[in-house]
């Protein structure tokens, strides 16, 4: 399999052969690949990239559920390989506030079904008894902690590969250029000659941004530091003969692990600062001292994390015969948000990217890319990983590295759900931001935009409605019981709300109603005026997301989707316009800026501004209408996702400003209200049942599933139909359920409010698990402060999923009694939606 | 005893030099810096001298302001005090070298009154190689100095020493009376590692730096250049068994078995 010369034509060509490269080419071809090629500047089985470096360890528990997914996979395919070894991990507290994470860690643990348990100080220093134990508040056991060898696992992967499949292994082979014709890609050059492919997938780690470069698309990463070192010899590890015979620590306080490796221990950090590399100046394999991931140590950065070391291992690192035997600054790759690089480049059809990828997830990442390669979707949700997730300003170098910079102390840090970015921020600012501003709105930030998450100038409805904040700092934090008064205060009278964010695109054109009848789920071809809810699906029949079309003219439509998934829409819609031309894209997220207006005056306040007839009769529910206030042309939307009468309000983006004063005008003498995205997003949808992507709907669930399965299924084909259909026929697998909290009270008599991510549990304490091995846990939670009670949205397996059944909440170490109040979309305000329909 | 060891800052050894675009240096963007192999068997021999009979040990090294990295090092292995002779950024030539080492070493030796007993180098840099130094700073101090050795034998309250250095066929003997210098190479005896507690020493440690006026030497170099390297090619010598007497005959032949 290893070749001087390259064939001429391949299947698929794969740009590096770290660990996520080999894991690729045996799923690939054990997916039917047939002829493969594998290509790496460097020589086998190291060819100098982050995988010949990585500590190798892994942590099974994430907070995130993609992330624990992939990690599981990965062991069971390094375990499987035969590479894997048990040797258990602790993690440990020096702090209280540490502690209180560990605690929220062991919820994650029992969401996802690892094994794992809160140990005291003796138990922690049982297990390595070279702890210093004085420190150590409290620690998190993981016994099925491990070390791979990732090299071994990538020869082993090629070797299979190479039974099922042509696989041709070029290794030392330089890529000069991937050439491309009508955006796609059609040709690999190399300096053993050309390969023509229509498939490439670039799985470089660091140089990935200078791969994609050649053929026109992005990938945005940046090279960084992470520090280790390798102290010894230490005759207490030497003589267990082993590689490792002690549990991996990590001391999380000082984010810093320590693990036995052979006689040494290896010293990592993720506590200094960021030092981050540019992809084109890393060293060549010539010029590298070591290798080209592996720069020169620099040690005024490591100082202060050696004297954290010290004082944790003091009994085995404080000696003058244990010396620093080798240590390096190791490049690892980077992301503005942390999450990997997965899936086809929105830039060039054909070319995927698979970077940003540690050890821990890699043979799970190669796995579920090609699976998306090969079917067009994965078992495990990756939408998080998707890099068609990024807005243009989110590609830039300048955002990358502000991002990367303040995210790398937050690699062992602990990370609040609703934590914000404090770099790179005003990226998008809706022409309301400067009246938002001056009421005192608290920004939070999606896809670059800024929206008001509350406003402080609302402080006084606190004492109107009678809002009590919450007693416990991790509850409030990034969270304002204003956000309640304000959803009182819409219900009650008016709220203006600033929705431009949503991401809006216009197609067009005479093929316009087929194309859009093949992307979503509901029928298209309804009548000009018509709001169309539509699930738009997988292939597998899983969500890829929901929004709303508006059918503008016979030809022509605008979709509205959420801030949050704009770029990914983008590159799906524009990826399946038809190649005759029929059908025009347009996206005009820029061009328009969107308020809402929301609550039983909504009426009062707008038809006092438009002479348009907005009565029920003259305009209805669901429907749009070109509407005039004062100067400003607006697109009136008849809808909600507060569940509440009124109208999102589509204006010019220059307009923006003079709309937003006449409506907060004409909505004084009506009690208007300006509401945050704390109301429109949490409280208000919550209370309607309403499901948000990336919360409750995600790949691995279907419509049926998420109760948003339409009574008919529409004639003509779409992505995910066949799914669709299976799915509507058997038996309900999972109901999404809203839950109400019984007692917030804890164990000290302090009220605790979920935050989402949490178990959910049978009354004797059992973890639940659907047919189909999906967990329960909490999609959403918050506040519904008018059906007075506090709110979590979960999957329950269809027998459980019975309203009256009381289950638990495990949050923060302790468990709280719930019950389900709705089993399906029914919400639990204003069931017949009488409110909106008004 | 007191002990001086003079040490040169030097890019570290790894993959093929890189040439600066002028082709007058090497190209050190992606290298760390170190002392070269002798240099460290001579710190460690004179910490195992002081750790034996007593007294200090100062590293001493003419360079740029970043040489303070390899004076830490060496505290961190052990030694006592490090000195900066700045010398700004250029390759520093045998003979200024010479110069500026000798005058920090009188320096030293009026402010405490009494010669070092022994001053140490390394046989030669790793980098420039001139084999030089050593001989020119003795010879201005009027010390005897022996070079090549691999073996240090120190009798203080005698205040002689004897240098050992290995020959093909044998070992060259020397006694000098102290004091004395000596260039040694690696062999010598096997350097630690530095502590992590040195580490944190050393990084707290106190360098004495000096500017002194360095009259510029002799020599000049016009120009580097790295032999043509062969890329390596991969021979498969066959597969499964029929392969073994290939494997057999290479072995043989790079003498293996």
């Amino acid at each position: 399999m290893n070749a001087s010369t390259l064939p001429v034509r391949a299947d698929v060509v794969v740009i590096g052969a770290g660990i996520v490269g080999n894991s690729i080419v045996h799923h690939l071809a054990d997916l039917g690949w047939s002829s493969i090629v594998l290509v790496d500047k460097g020589p086998l089985p190291d060819p100098g990239g982050s995988t010949g470096h990585a500590s190798n360890f892994i942590f099974p528990v994430d907070h995130s559920r993609e992330l624990t997914d992939l990690t599981l996979d990965s062991m069971r395919q390094y375990e499987k390989l035969g590479v894997l070894t048990t040797c258990g991990g602790i993690e440990i507290a020096r702090t209280e506030e540490r502690e209180e994470e560990l605690r929220r860690r062991m919820s994650s643990a029992t969401a996802w079904g690892i094994d794992a348990e809160l140990i005291d100080a003796a138990r922690a220093v049982e297990l390595v008894p070279f702890l210093n134990g004085e420190l150590i508040r409290s620690a998190f056991w993981t016994p099925s902690v491990a070390v791979v060898d990732p090299l071994q696992a990538g020869a082993l992967m090629r070797e299979q590969a190479a039974a099922v499949a042509s696989l041709t292994v070029a290794a030392n082979t330089e890529v000069l250029g991937i050439d491309t014709e009508h955006g796609h890609v059609v040709r690999v050059r190399t300096d053993r000659g050309d390969v023509e492919t229509s498939t490439v997938v670039i799985a470089c780690g660091v140089w990935s941004p200078r791969i994609a470069r050649m053929a026109g698309a992005t990938i945005p990463l940046t090279p960084a530091v992470h520090q280790m070192m390798d102290v010894g010899p230490i005759p207490e590890l030497a003589v267990t003969g082993v590689e490792i015979a002690y549990p991996i620590v990590r001391d999380m306080d000082t984010l810093m692990y320590e693990r036995q490796s052979g006689a040494d221990l290896e010293i990592g950090s993720y506590a200094h600062r960021p030092i981050l590399h540019e992809p084109d100046h890393i060293p060549s394999l010539a010029a590298a001292q070591l290798s080209p991931t592996q720069l020169p140590f620099t040690a005024s950065d490591f100082d202060p994390q050696m004297e954290d070391a010290l004082e944790l291992f003091g009994s085995i690192l404080d000696r003058e015969d244990v010396g620093v035997r080798h240590a390096i600054n190791g490049l690892l790759s980077l992301t503005p948000d942390g999450s990997p690089l997965l899936g086809e480049t929105p830039e060039v059809s054909g070319l995927w990217s698979a970077a940003a990828v540690w050890i821990k997830e890699g043979p799970g990442v190669g796995r579920m890319v090609a699976e998306w390669m090969t079917h067009g979707t994965a078992e495990i949700d990756l939408h998080t990983a998707d890099i068609a997730r990024f807005y243009p300003h989110q590609r830039t170098r300048a955002h990358v590295r502000a991002r990367t910079s303040e995210g790398f102390n937050k690699t062992y840090g602990i990370v609040h759900p609703r934590e914000q970015w404090s770099s790179s921020r005003q990226q998008r600012l809706s022409p309301f931001y400067d009246r938002e501003q001056a009421l005192e709105a608290e920004f939070f930030e999606v896809g670059g935009w800024e929206r008001p998450q509350w406003y402080e100038s609302n402080r006084g409805l606190l004492d109107e409605f009678g809002i009590d904040d919450r007693p416990h700092e991790w509850d409030r934090r990034w969270w304002s019981p204003i956000i309640n008064a304000e959803h009182r205060a819409m219900r009650d009278r008016v709220a203006m709300i600033d929705v431009s964010a949503f991401a809006q695109f216009e197609v067009f054109g005479p093929g316009v109603v087929d194309y859009l009848q093949h992307l979503i789920v509901a029928n298209a071809d309804r009548k000009v005026g018509r709001l169309i809810y539509t699930p738009v699906l997988a292939p597998n029949g899983g969500f890829r997301s929901d929004l709303t079309v508006v059918r503008l003219g016979d030809e022509r439509y605008r979709v509205i989707t959420g801030g949050a998934d704009g770029a990914r829409d983008a590159a799906w819609f524009a990826r399946h316009l038809p190649a005759d031309g029929s059908v025009g894209f347009a996206d005009v997220t820029s061009a328009v800026c969107t308020l809402g207006l929301w609550g039983p005056r909504a009426r009062g306040v707008l038809s006092s501004v438009t002479g348009d007839d907005v009565s029920n009769d003259g305009f209805g529910f669901a429907t749009a209408q070109e509407i005039e206030i004062g100067t400003v042309p607006v697109l009136a939307l008849r809808v909600s996702y507060v569940g509440e009468l009124g109208w999102e309000l589509h204006a010019p983006f220059e307009q923006g400003k003079l709309l937003w004063d006449i409506i907060a005008e004409a909505g004084r003498p009506h009690g208007i209200v300006p509401a945050g995205i704390g109301v429109y997003g949490t409280t208000g949808r919550l209370e309607k049942g309403y499901r948000l992507m990336g919360a409750e709907l995600s790949s691995e669930y279907t419509p049926v599933d998420a109760g948003l399965a339409f009574p008919k299924v529409k004639d003509h084909d779409f992505i995910g139909k066949n799914a669709y259909l299976r799915a509507r026929e058997r038996e309900a697998v999972a109901v999404l359920c809203t839950l109400t909290v019984d007692d917030h009270l804890d164990s000290t008599g302090r009220r605790r409010y979920p935050q989402g991510g949490e178990p959910i549990l049978t009354p004797t304490g059992e973890r639940i698990v659907d047919r189909l091995g999906r967990p329960s846990y909490v999609t959403s939670a918050g506040a519904g402060p008018s059906v007075d009670a506090y709110l979590l949205m979960a999957y329950l397996p269809a027998e459980l999923a019975v309203e009256g059944t009381s289950l638990l909440v495990q949050y923060m170490g302790e468990r709280y009694p719930v019950t389900v109040a709705r089993a399906g979309r029914v919400p639990l305000f204003d069931p017949d939606d009488a409110r909106m329909k008004a | 005893m007191r002990i001086m060891v003079c040490v040169k800052r030097v890019p570290a050894s790894g993959g093929a030099p890189q040439l600066t675009e002028d082709g007058r240096g090497i190209d050190t963007r992606h290298l760390s810096f170190t002392v070269g192999p002798h240099e460290e068997c001579a710190i460690e021999e004179a910490v195992q001298l002081v750790e034996r009979f007593g007294g200090s040990v100062t590293v001493l090294t003419v360079g740029p302001a970043e040489a303070e990295e390899q004076l830490r090092f060496a505290i961190s292995l052990g030694a006592d005090h490090g000195i900066l002779v700045e010398a700004g950024p250029d390759e520093v030539d045998p003979q200024a070298t010479a110069f500026a080492l000798t005058e920090a070493i009188r320096d030293g030796e009026a402010a405490s009154g009494a010669p070092f007993d022994l001053i140490m180098f390394g046989n030669e840099s790793p980098d420039a190689g001139h084999y030089q130094v050593g001989v020119r700073v003795a010879c201005a101090l009027g010390r005897p100095i022996v070079g090549g050795v691999k073996g240090i034998d120190v009798d203080p309250d005698a205040g002689r020493v004897r240098f050992r250095r290995d020959t093909p066929g044998g070992a060259e003997v020397f006694e000098a009376a102290l004091p004395a210098a000596v260039a040694v190479r690696e062999g010598l005896n096997l350097p630690r590692y530095p502590s992590m507690r040195g580490r944190l020493r050393a990084r707290k440690a106190e360098i004495t730096e000096l500017r002194p006026h360095v009259p510029a030497g002799g020599l000049r170099r016009i120009r580097l250049r790295v032999p043509e390297q062969q890329r390596p090619e991969t021979v498969v010598l066959g597969h499964g068994a029929s392969a073994a007497p290939a494997v057999v005959d290479l072995l043989e032949e790079l003498e293996v078995v």
